[in-house]
């Protein structure tokens, strides 16, 4: 849109706030409540400085740091294979890739920093150990073939997550997700296609990718969320246009999509019973086993430790650059002002 | 060049970053990033916003040196344009066989 | 495929202003969709791929000379990738990962034009020479293969190679071998950003903390002993400047001492006073360090040789 709304500037109270009666505050707050039920019943958006309930700011809040937490960590598995990858194409398009997803990451702390809350604070979170990030990124990316299939069965699944959320009724959501989903279709593409060369590689090659398709499908239908059943805040997050469809909803949609393409690959989802429901002209897909995502959730994946530790040494060994950086833009500031004193 | 007030310690700026995406149009808000100063906003904002060939030409601007209207005030600030339908072109009856109108 | 990103693009994204022209050529549908900062194009550029095509067409094959001159310049740029490939996920700032990024992409894609060229000589891919010779076949010199150290050492090799790539790629834009010319007039631009990159941070590492400062004077003092073997000539230079084809390292050097000294004294650094290393790359005598960065790079393609990927 030519005529977006910035997205950084935090809506900061003005002096003038601050000096309001409380019944003028109030008068504020219903005439803010109206006017964002307005929003919501019109299907518009809501921009930085609007007036939002505090609950909505708070759940944004969280859902997009999350989301920019798991691009961040998400780049660690790839990452992993980047020194190794098996050809130079290959390796070319696993660097851009890695490289997005700090892209993507960006877009959306910028994102959450317009709902107040800077960038260092929801990365100390995130160090701390206080933030959470999507739980597949805590699974370790063991041979080639899991490139692929990340790049297939996760960023499909992250995809199919995300097309809707271009809709949300948060602006500058909506907008980094735009930018996002334009960027993140040569993901699942280039992963759609590492399985296919290794599927009519050789049989050790093809079994890799088995394999690799195994060890991801159960922790990337796990990434749409809990059941519908038992996902208290799903409910309100479709009522304030943040979501658009429920959890169940995107899962059952992406088996579908996944049995349709698994054929082209020549391999095999390993769940027996996925089936197309003709009642409800649903797919369906046998049971998953929760217990494991919600221990791994709380952080006692086979990364958990690693992944974060990473993040902390990269982010301590660059204390001194940012400082450094910071330190020299002060002192060209000064001079600068010094020179125009001068003048 | 205008750079923001250093922050302390180690926390870069915000910036807002604008592109161009090809000559003749002009530069659209396309999101923003963090640098110690505008010549590293600029250079960061390349990285970032026109990886993929999305511009010709770039802005970037501290977050904090730019003043907005007030969301608050959205009745009363944009209330006037509504309804003065003669500012448009379409207002106007076109006559039959006049061209060029 | 239903994710495909049109049908992501909310509806007033794509919603122009009707017929309101904006009186640009070639933007026919003007309004806002054409105007938006997230319009993505591949551009035209010459590609790695152009020049494998071109190699196995037969419209371009070096002689040699010209081959062994691009196996070089191919390894040195092949290695610095791999090593920059390592800072992404791991560099001091998140916009700093994708910089450094771009530049590791941009020297992988010089790599591949290179060794693709090479290859055109004996009949051998990009990748038979990246995955497929052995440490003594490879023609990189040292400052390529030094670890990448903290980020100050890291800066300090950007900064010398691509002061020395962009002397080097300028005069071989005008080669008289039409692929190298065509390789080189691609990557002059890319590198010059790179030195612009490095400078930067030279000027801020130099002139931000007393920390910082010491760090990028020691970093000029691992990288420096290795800058002599950029320059050195020998009979395959002496030979393909005397036939336009590429010139002397040594005839880089002035202009390599000029521009880098003035961002070095910018930055208030001198240059460190260290003994120049023998080297050897050229000639297959590497460092320490390269037998490692092979033995990672090449593990899985050497693991099933002949598979495709």
């Amino acid at each position: 849109m030519a005529s977006q709304t910035l997205q950084s500037v935090p809506g900061e109270p003005t002096a003038a706030q601050h000096e309001l009666s409380l019944e003028e505050l109030a008068r504020r707050e219903a005439d803010g409540q109206a006017y964002f039920d307005k929003v919501m019943a019109d299907d518009s958006r809501i921009e930085p400085r609007d007036w939002m309930p505090p609950a909505y700011r708070k759940t944004l809040l969280r859902q997009i740091s999350q989301h920019a937490h798991s691009e961040i960590i998400g780049m660690q598995p790839e990452a992993n294979w980047i020194s190794r990858a098996p050809s130079l194409k290959r390796k070319a398009i696993l660097m851009a890739k890695v490289q997005d997803e700090a892209g993507h990451g960006l877009y959306l702390y910028s994102a959450a920093e317009t709902l107040g809350q800077p960038r260092d604070a929801m990365m100390q979170d995130l160090m701390d150990g206080k933030a959470k990030y999507s739980s597949i990124f805590n699974y370790p990316a063991r041979t080639w073939a899991d490139m692929g299939a990340i790049g297939w069965m996760v960023d499909g699944a992250a995809i199919a997550n995300q097309v809707p959320l271009c809709r949300a009724s948060f602006g500058p959501y909506g907008r980094a997700m735009v930018r996002v989903c334009k960027e993140e279709s040569f993901h699942q593409r280039q992963g759609f296609e590492i399985l296919l060369e290794l599927s009519h590689g050789t049989p050790e090659q093809k079994q890799m990718a088995q394999e690799a398709v195994n060890r991801w499908y159960a922790p990337a239908l796990m990434m749409f969320g809990p059941p519908d059943d038992d996902s208290p805040n799903s409910k309100q997050s479709m009522a304030w246009n943040i979501k658009r469809f429920s959890n169940d909803e995107l899962r059952n949609r992406f088996v579908g999509m996944m049995m349709e393409q698994v054929r082209v690959l020549e391999l095999t989802l390993p769940d027996k019973d996925i089936r197309f429901n003709e009642e409800t002209k649903k797919w369906e897909h046998g049971p998953l086993d929760w217990a494991e995502f919600h221990e791994v959730l709380a952080g006692r994946g086979p990364c958990n430790a690693q992944r974060l530790e990473r993040r902390r040494e990269a982010h301590d060994d660059g204390t001194w650059v940012r400082e450094a950086a910071a330190q020299y833009a002060a002192k060209q500031a000064k001079k600068q002002a010094e020179k125009e004193v001068a003048a | 060049m205008t750079t923001p007030e250093p922050h302390a310690g180690n926390v870069w700026p915000i910036w807002e970053v604008f592109v161009r995406s090809s000559r003749g149009l002009s530069h659209v808000h396309a999101g923003s990033l963090h640098a110690p100063d505008a010549a590293m906003a600029l250079r960061n904002a390349r990285d970032l916003y026109t990886r993929r060939n999305e511009g010709v030409s770039i802005w970037v601007v501290p977050a904090d040196a730019i003043a907005s209207s007030d969301p608050d005030a959205k009745g009363a600030f944009f209330e006037s344009p509504q309804g003065k339908d003669y500012r448009h072109a379409t207002y106007y009856t076109k006559s039959e066989g006049v061209k060029h109108l | 495929m239903s994710t495909s990103p049109e049908t992501a693009v909310p509806a007033e994204e794509t919603a122009g202003h009707g017929d309101i022209s904006v009186g640009v050529k070639g933007s026919a549908n003007s309004g806002e969709a054409t105007a938006s900062a997230t319009r993505i194009t591949p551009g035209n550029a010459l590609r790695p791929e152009d020049i494998a095509l071109a190699v196995s067409r037969g419209t371009a094959k070096p002689g040699e000379d010209v081959a062994e001159f691009a196996l070089r310049l191919g390894d040195d740029a092949l290695v610095l990738a791999q090593r920059l490939g390592h800072w992404i996920s791991r560099a001091p700032e998140l916009e700093e990962d994708i910089a450094l990024g771009n530049i590791a992409l941009d020297q992988l894609g010089h790599a591949r034009s290179f060794l693709s060229y090479a290859g055109g000589f004996d009949g051998r891919s990009e990748d038979d020479l990246a995955y497929f010779r052995r440490e003594p076949e490879f023609r990189s010199v040292e400052i390529f293969e030094l670890p990448n150290g903290d980020f100050a050492v890291t800066i300090a090799r950007q900064f010398v190679v691509s002061y020395y790539q962009f002397e080097l790629y300028r005069r071989l834009a005008q080669s008289t071998d039409a692929t190298l010319a065509g390789i080189a007039a691609k990557a002059v631009k890319e590198v010059d950003y790179h030195r612009d990159h490095s400078a930067q941070w030279v000027l801020r590492l130099a002139q931000g903390t007393d920390e910082s400062r010491e760090k990028m004077i020691h970093g000029f003092k691992v990288i420096w002993p290795y800058v002599d073997e950029l320059f050195r000539d020998d009979e395959l230079t002496g030979r393909l400047s005397g036939s336009g084809a590429a010139v002397e390292p040594s005839s880089l050097r002035a202009d390599f001492d000029r521009l880098t000294g003035e961002v070095l004294a910018e930055a208030e650094l001198e240059v460190p006073r260290v003994q120049p290393a023998p080297g050897g790359g050229r000639k297959g005598l590497h460092s320490e360090h390269l037998g490692y960065l092979l033995a990672e790079m090449q593990v899985l393609a050497r693991e099933y040789p002949g598979a495709s990927w």
